[in-house]
């Protein structure tokens, strides 16, 4: 019998690209329900104070309205009073806003009413009828101006050995005393996530006691249990469905308050609702990557060996949830420098809370750490990329024990000769292309090979197809797409006969999307399921044909209409026959990394990006004309979905660099940016052909596939891969993001 | 005219100027209304009573074909065309990325030529031709520029995806996609958050370059 091609690998198009074309692909907000209802949230026009009174007759009055519901007139939401008192649950620090439970503001534009209509015009008509009146109190929106108040993140103060303690090896501080030195301060502003699906959900109460929600998540699970606990429901009576996710890069990793009031209001109409943010709102009632101060010393030889470094940070939380993220883990294991002190702190504003946006934390210190690479390498007049490898670590100096695997050293090699960096000159603004200056920058970037555990169902159907369940979602990467190839390889079967099936609280355990850590947590466990269908249907074979009796799972192989073994062609079992013998049900696997490898080895993907920027002399426009990305991500299942998310982290890192920008007017404590007209992102016209190359060698120990994660290095880098650019274009050394022409021109 | 009668002065002192545009609608289209509909309905309407039969007279009847289906439909002035499309025609592969113009999510032909959906309402667009991204495929087979966003990774969410393509298309037709550069500037107004970019203009180039009929 002939081995069917080897899919893992294999540039294989995307299992649901058909439907994503043909506008079959259903998002959280159209899924069509009988008596749906709309709402629009009302947002709260000051920052910080109270609500004194709400005038919602006019909007009661309004045509088609079906409710107007505020703090005045909630139902009770049960878990509002005991959440945080469950014995069970971990203590968390502060938690998110209880919405209609009280009267506080605690940030502009707060939820203050919902207004459920019949149609989708007449809820946003009625929704500008709703006049709130405060009892106001002063705020503070600026981080720069609130450092002082800046400490030490309650869960590091807790625990000591928590990894936003502060950190030290060798001397602390040790870079004032260096001979060749340099202390800057960076900032990378406040941004926002802004996927093209702004959030949305169904909330539909099915029964009394069940709710079933169509919403924007990146973990059905997690979403389920918030709901739950919300509504004192065991969670099997919550059912959470996001087969398509339009987009998330973080903002749909913590459960907000506008599906809490959707799912307040289905109860009370009593019909499904149906609730999207507006683009404005995506500024305001769902987090964002926080505004972070950051300060960074180095100290190094003559030959350019790192002495010291000392990197600081400050980055932005609202007054309820001490959001943190880790910004200085980069610095403290990428190079080999024997002083190193890390201090991280947050600082509590009237703002919304922060949520991990795509390279959380590292991305922004990466800003700080890569810059100040460059700026070392140019004090020392030492090319970048060698100042890089003078100071490569073969072992991870952080945790002191080795790598599980690291081909950055490839990866810097591959991307230098795809961008051209031989044409780099030392001396910035050497370049020039009539009014144009042209320059060369790289930076590098990491994030941890995370591993969790999950399930997966699996079950043979009878016309000889195999589906699999699986509870995660698909935020973009093609998730069903590379565990089809993953199971396709593992049963022997083609991936036309696979289909894996996601999004749905129902289905088997599996982790939120997040953190880059989908495929390597998931995929085992699609693996793992699939040999344990081979096993099954290997033993019940065995009752009717001697053959399979003594053979093992892996010689199990997929015939048309029945089962056969390696080797032996004549070994058959119809499927039929098979499936008479089980009740056709669902194996399930649980998969959960093994052994202590994590603890005996630093596991880490790695990226290095290299721009090619041309910034015109007169206008200071900035074009990235060249943007080469390349990753140590392990095995790469799919090229051309890994590619395709290495490329979007690349335009994510031109917009985190030159454009995006989120503005608070610190007197109203109001975002002025509140579309894409103020919010620039990346368009077309913005971004370059991005070539991307990967090592693509396997991990030895982060699992038996051998992958790492792609999606945060894919960001990690880019940004001051970009800075390093200008700065070799220009000689100007710009610390604050975005660097608009303005900043070029001063 | 309303502003002579003192009776149907548009609004009260203190009305908010939503409030005053909803009174005036109300009460204009009380007057057409008048002529045709029975009398007690009339009075309760007039008397403001019923707030539900003076909302449908705000409604207009409404032309449309829409990927080839001819509708009648009778919509609020105030609905664009994309909500038209995604709430009373269930055409939800047209998308709302900000409802603003701005990001392209929601670009579908109207005769042919792409606009924002979410730019127009629908009652301007009597008597025309929408086509959205469901109308594009020939029955089971897809549209060429469908087939190349398949084969070249296009997307990744695929949220913004059918505007890419209904924008694609019609790049090509208007004549703009005779250079990487070309296509780019003339596909600036499809937001892809995800990043895409290259992938989309590998497919828009194929196309082109592949001289099939779009």
């Amino acid at each position: 019998m002939k081995t069917p091609e080897k899919q893992i690998g294999a540039r294989m198009n995307r299992v649901d690209g058909r439907q994503k074309v043909t506008g079959a692909a259903t998002y959280s907000a159209e899924y069509k329900l009988p008596g749906i209802t709309y709402a629009v949230l009302v947002g709260s026009t000051i920052t910080k104070g109270r609500i004194t009174s709400i005038d919602t007759k006019a909007a009661e009055r309004a045509p088609g309205v079906l409710a107007v519901i505020t703090h005045f007139n909630s139902p009770k939401v049960p878990g509002f009073d005991t959440a945080g008192k469950d014995p069970s649950q971990p203590a968390t620090v502060g938690g998110p806003i209880k919405i209609f439970k009280d009267d506080k503001i605690r940030f502009n534009d707060q939820p203050i009413a919902i207004v459920v209509a019949d149609s989708l015009e007449r809820a946003r008509f009625a929704a500008g009828l709703v006049k709130g009146q405060y009892a106001q109190e002063k705020h503070q929106t600026n981080l720069e101006a609130n450092k002082a108040q800046a400490f030490l993140p309650t869960s590091a103060k807790k625990n000591p050995k928590h990894p936003m303690n502060d950190y030290q090896r060798g001397q602390v501080d040790a870079y004032k005393t260096g001979a060749i030195k340099l202390e800057s301060e960076y900032v990378v502003p406040t941004e926002v996530h802004h996927p093209m699906e702004m959030q949305a959900i169904t909330a539909h109460w099915e029964a009394p006691d069940r709710l079933t929600i169509y919403d924007k998540t990146q973990g059905t699970m997690a979403t389920r249990r918030d709901f739950a606990r919300e509504w004192g429901l065991p969670e099997e009576n919550v059912k959470v469905i996001a087969t398509y996710v339009g987009g998330a890069f973080g903002n749909a990793l913590h459960s907000w308050q506008h599906e809490s009031a959707a799912i307040i209001a289905a109860r009370v109409v009593n019909r499904p609702v149906k609730l999207m943010l507006t683009r404005e709102q995506m500024f305001t009632m769902v987090g964002y990557r926080p505004y972070t101060w950051q300060k960074l010393g180095m100290s190094a030889t003559p030959d350019g060996k790192i002495t010291a470094i000392t990197h600081e940070a400050i980055g932005q939380t609202s007054t309820f949830e001490e959001f943190t993220e880790a910004t200085l883990a980069q610095t403290r294991m990428m190079y080999e420098s024997p002083n190193l002190t890390t201090r991280y702190r947050i600082a509590s504003l009237d703002v919304n809370s922060p949520i991990w946006m795509r390279g959380p934390g590292e991305a922004t210190g990466a800003f700080a750490l890569e810059s100040a690479m460059d700026e070392m390498a140019h004090l020392l007049n030492i090319d970048p990329l060698e100042f890089r490898l003078r100071n490569y670590t073969e072992q991870d100096p952080e945790k002191n024990r080795p790598w599980s695997s690291k081909f950055l050293k490839e990866c810097y090699q591959l991307g230098a000769e795809r961008v051209g960096w031989n044409k780099r000159q030392l001396k910035p603004g050497s370049l020039r292309d009539g009014d144009w200056l042209v320059g060369y920058g790289m930076g590098v970037g990491t994030f941890g090979a995370h591993r969790g555990s999950s399930k997966a169902n699996i079950r043979l159907l009878p016309n000889g197809t195999v589906l699999l369940q699986s509870a995660v979602t698909d935020i973009g990467p093609g998730t069903a797409t590379a565990m089809t190839q993953i199971a396709a390889d593992t049963l022997g079967l083609a991936p036309e006969k696979i289909k894996f099936e996601l999004g749905n609280s129902d289905f088997a355990q599996a982790p939120t999307q997040g953190g880059s850590a989908i495929v390597n947590t998931v995929g085992p466990a699609v693996q793992e399921a699939c040999l344990a269908l081979k096993e099954k249907l290997r033993t019940m074979a065995a009752s009717s044909n001697a053959a399979f009796a003594s053979t093992e799972k892996e010689d199990v192989l997929f015939a048309d209409g029945y089962l056969t073994l390696n080797g032996n062609p004549n070994a058959r079992v119809p499927f039929a026959d098979l499936l008479k013998q089980t009740d056709g049900g669902f194996v399930t696997v649980e998969s959960k990394p093994q052994g202590d490898a994590s603890k005996s080895f630093s596991m880490y993907s790695f990226s290095v990006h290299f721009a090619e920027v041309r910034v015109h002399v007169l206008t200071g426009e900035v074009r990235v004309s060249k943007l080469v990305s390349c990753a140590d991500a392990g095995t790469i299942v799919n090229e051309k979905t890994a590619g395709n998310q290495m490329k979007g982290g690349a335009v994510g890192g031109i917009g985190m660099a030159l454009m995006e920008h989120a503005v608070i007017d610190d007197r109203f404590g109001r975002y002025i940016t509140k579309d894409f007209a103020d919010y620039h992102v990346p368009v077309h016209a913005d971004s370059p052909d991005v070539q991307v190359a990967f090592v693509n060698k396997p991990d030895p120990h982060v699992n038996a596939l051998g992958t790492k994660g792609i999606g945060e290095i894919a960001i990690i880098g880019v940004a001051p891969a970009i800075a390093n650019a200008i700065f070799n274009a220009t000689g100007k050394r710009l610390r604050e993001l975005p660097i608009t022409p303005d900043k070029l021109l001063v | 005219m309303a502003d002579d009668n003192p009776e149907i002065n548009p609004a009260e002192p203190g009305a908010s100027h939503n409030e005053a545009r909803r009174t005036f609608l109300k009460q204009s289209s009380l007057l057409t209304a008048m002529t045709f509909t029975p009398g007690p309905i009339v009075q309760a309407a007039a008397a403001q009573f019923d707030e539900k039969v003076a909302a449908a007279f705000e409604k207009v009847p409404l032309k449309l074909e829409v990927n080839g289906v001819k509708h009648k439909l009778s919509v609020e002035p105030r609905t664009t065309l994309l909500d038209l499309l995604r709430e009373q025609l269930h055409l939800t592969g047209t998308k709302k990325g900000c409802d603003y113009g701005q990001c392209g999510a929601c670009t579908v032909h109207v005769d042919g030529n792409r606009i924002n959906s979410c730019l127009t309402l629908a009652v301007m667009q009597e008597g025309r031709k929408i086509t959205t991204i469901e109308g594009l495929a020939n029955g089971d087979n897809l549209h060429p520029m469908q087939e190349a966003f398949v084969k070249h990774d296009g997307f990744q969410c695929g949220y913004c995806t059918p505007g890419q393509i209904m924008s694609a298309v019609a790049c090509i037709r208007e004549g703009h996609a005779g250079s990487e550069g070309e296509i780019r500037e003339f596909m600036s107004g499809n937001i892809c958050r995800c990043g895409a970019y290259s992938n989309i203009v590998a497919a828009i180039q194929e196309v082109k370059n592949g001289g099939q009929k779009v």
